[in-house]
């Protein structure tokens, strides 16, 4: 049955299906045409073969920036996946004020990566709040180097990306929370079992898939870390440009005389394969476990 | 609720007793004082470590320049309160117009997504085509490519329009963003069928059943679309990073990195700024903060 005339829907989905294709396919299309070239910021440039893919091989900064995103990778993953679903257990009471509270935490979403990490680049100053306490409790003699160690920096990017992320992922597990039965945990309360256990046999088994969902969209916002690291090293990358992500990396070389889109598309193939990767495996690990 | 008085069906009287008992019992509706109290302190640990940072910056950008803002016991009040620094902020950088150019980005992303992706949504879920499966693969198929890794040629597309170092050039890739056209599809599924078959019969068209009866149902999604678009582009920072060179033209968190670039000896000053990039998007939240909610309740937040 038909209710309409076989253009009205295309007049609808076309601006959309515009953008996709402008924006979107061409876009990744044209993204690996660029890799064989030597294309700048301004403009020109010529097909060079497989000259960026060779200077990959011997990019040291990449090497790095590969490394960086293994380690932020791994260290975000435990602590992104449990807190927020604590979080989540936290709020999803209807105690008087929870609204307020459930804002409030989601607020670190909200603000722009920007300023989130302003603010924490003040706190983590060699004179801010943290090392002033810290000296003050008498818990180091002399401040820590936060933001020019090239690990600390490293270390303190990621906080920062845990404490920005805690709300996000809270509402994604909040959401699924409402979907494990309140039966079971009334069950499982009636045969004797405490919040705790309750908690590990009846919340973490029914948010699983959620839980699955969350640890892919962790892994792939790791990987493209930007902002954070950005800022915290005052757009640097740290000392000797040992804390780039690959997403700096692709910034560097988007702009100015020196730089070189031929190969920051190159880098952004590589960006591809890094984040589609732990994808397809995390993917792959939900089927095998829903078989089982 | 209506009483059901056919005695053929006497599985509704249970259902009374049993919810008095589950009001008697503290069990799962009502909490016991000591979790209450326990709920509330850990509520509020976590207040602190989230709301925290944003008032010690907002204590800093409000510290008068005589007050020791390093001092080893820090204290979260003022003792000179003033206003200096955020007037200093406006004589250094220009960041009403940043503001203003944040602004317009945002209102052309929010603007694009909420028609774009509605027309586009509810045409996928609700109107029979050849070819729609195609379409509608080609939306899913877009979410799993990351942004930054087009962004170099995106960049390029926008400078072969003319539109590199330009706001439209900003706002233009974002538009109608495939997730939320796929958002949009979701929501107008949900509405039953045999709504869109009266309407025909009562002879509506098209653009009139997608202007009556679609678009009044999901006012929710519809909301969670506009918000996510505004923040998502009032907070953006790579993308305005690469497409903007002339500093006239930057957005509000451009304009702040390089503030605090240039300026990264004064932390009052980049305090105050980060509170004018802040506070606003704070305000946008908070008040539309229940629509939120109340879409993420109806699914339209997965992830």
């Amino acid at each position: 049955m038909r209710y309409n005339r076989w253009f009205t829907p295309w007049v609808l989905v076309i601006p959309a299906l515009t953008w996709l294709l402008v924006f979107n396919l061409w876009p990744s299309i044209n993204t690996v045409i660029l890799s064989f070239t030597n294309a700048k910021p301004i403009g020109g440039g010529h097909f060079v073969g497989l000259k960026n893919f060779e200077t990959l091989l011997h990019d040291e900064q990449l090497r790095w920036a590969l490394l960086n995103s293994v380690i932020y990778m791994v260290v975000c993953l435990p602590f992104l996946t449990v807190l927020p679903l604590f979080l989540a257990v936290l709020v999803e009471k209807k105690l008087p004020g929870i609204t307020f509270f459930r804002t409030a935490f989601y607020t670190p979403v909200v603000a722009s990566a920007v300023v989130v990490a302003l603010i924490w680049q003040w706190i983590l100053d060699d004179r801010g709040l943290v090392n002033g306490l810290a000296e003050k409790l008498g818990v180091i003699s002399g401040p820590l180097p936060f933001l020019s160690d090239q690990w600390l920096l490293l270390l303190s990017a990621i906080s920062l990306t845990i404490w920005k992320g805690l709300g996000y992922y809270m509402i994604i597990y909040l959401a699924a929370l409402g979907n494990v039965g309140r039966e079971l945990h009334e069950a499982a309360a009636v045969d004797g079992a405490g919040p705790l256990r309750r908690f590990v046999h009846v919340t973490v088994p029914g948010v699983r898939g959620t839980m699955i969902l969350i640890s892919i969209l962790i892994s792939v916002s790791a990987l493209r870390v930007f902002s954070e690291l950005f800022i915290l090293s005052g757009g640097k990358g740290g000392p000797g440009g040992r804390d780039n992500s690959v997403v700096m990396l692709i910034q560097q070389y988007s702009q100015g005389f020196e730089g070189n889109l031929g190969y920051a598309s190159a880098l952004s193939i590589v960006l591809f394969f890094v984040t589609v990767v732990p994808m397809l495996v995390l993917a792959r690990l939900n089927r095998r476990g829903a078989e089982a | 609720m209506s009483v059901v008085t056919d005695p053929a069906r006497p599985a509704v009287a249970p259902e009374a007793p049993k919810s008095v008992r589950r009001r008697r019992s503290s069990g799962f509706n009502s909490v016991s004082p000591r979790e209450k109290v326990a709920r509330y302190v850990l509520l509020v640990f976590v207040l602190l470590i989230t709301i925290g940072p944003f008032l010690w910056q907002l204590s800093t950008s409000l510290k008068g320049s005589g007050e020791d803002i390093y001092t080893r016991i820090p204290r979260l009040l003022p003792a000179q309160p003033t206003f200096d620094h955020y007037k200093a902020v406006t004589d250094t950088i220009p960041v009403w117009d940043y503001a203003r150019n944040s602004l317009v980005v945002a209102v052309l992303v929010v603007g694009g997504n909420v028609i774009g992706a509605s027309l586009a949504g509810f045409a996928l879920s609700r109107l029979q085509f050849r070819g729609r499966k195609i379409v509608l693969g080609l939306f899913l198929a877009t979410l799993v490519l990351p942004g930054e890794v087009t962004i170099i040629s995106q960049y390029v597309t926008v400078r072969e329009f003319g539109l590199a170092n330009t706001l439209f050039g900003v706002a233009l890739p974002g538009m109608i963003g495939a997730l939320n056209v796929l958002l949009m599809y979701n929501a107008f599924r949900s509405l039953p069928v045999e709504v869109d078959q009266a309407a025909v019969v009562d002879g509506a068209n098209a653009w009139q059943r997608f202007l009556y009866i679609g678009l009044p149902s999901v006012r929710g999604t519809i909301s969670v679309v506009a918000i996510f678009a505004f923040i998502g582009a009032w907070d953006d920072f790579l993308w305005p990073l690469i497409v903007l060179t002339d500093p006239n033209n930057y957005t509000l968190t451009v304009g702040l990195q390089y503030l605090s670039g240039t300026f990264s000896n004064n932390p009052r000053l980049i305090a105050a700024g980060t509170m004018i990039a802040f506070i606003p998007i704070v305000i946008v939240f908070a008040t539309l903060q229940r629509f939120f909610f109340k879409g993420v309740e109806e699914g339209a937040v997965k992830g």
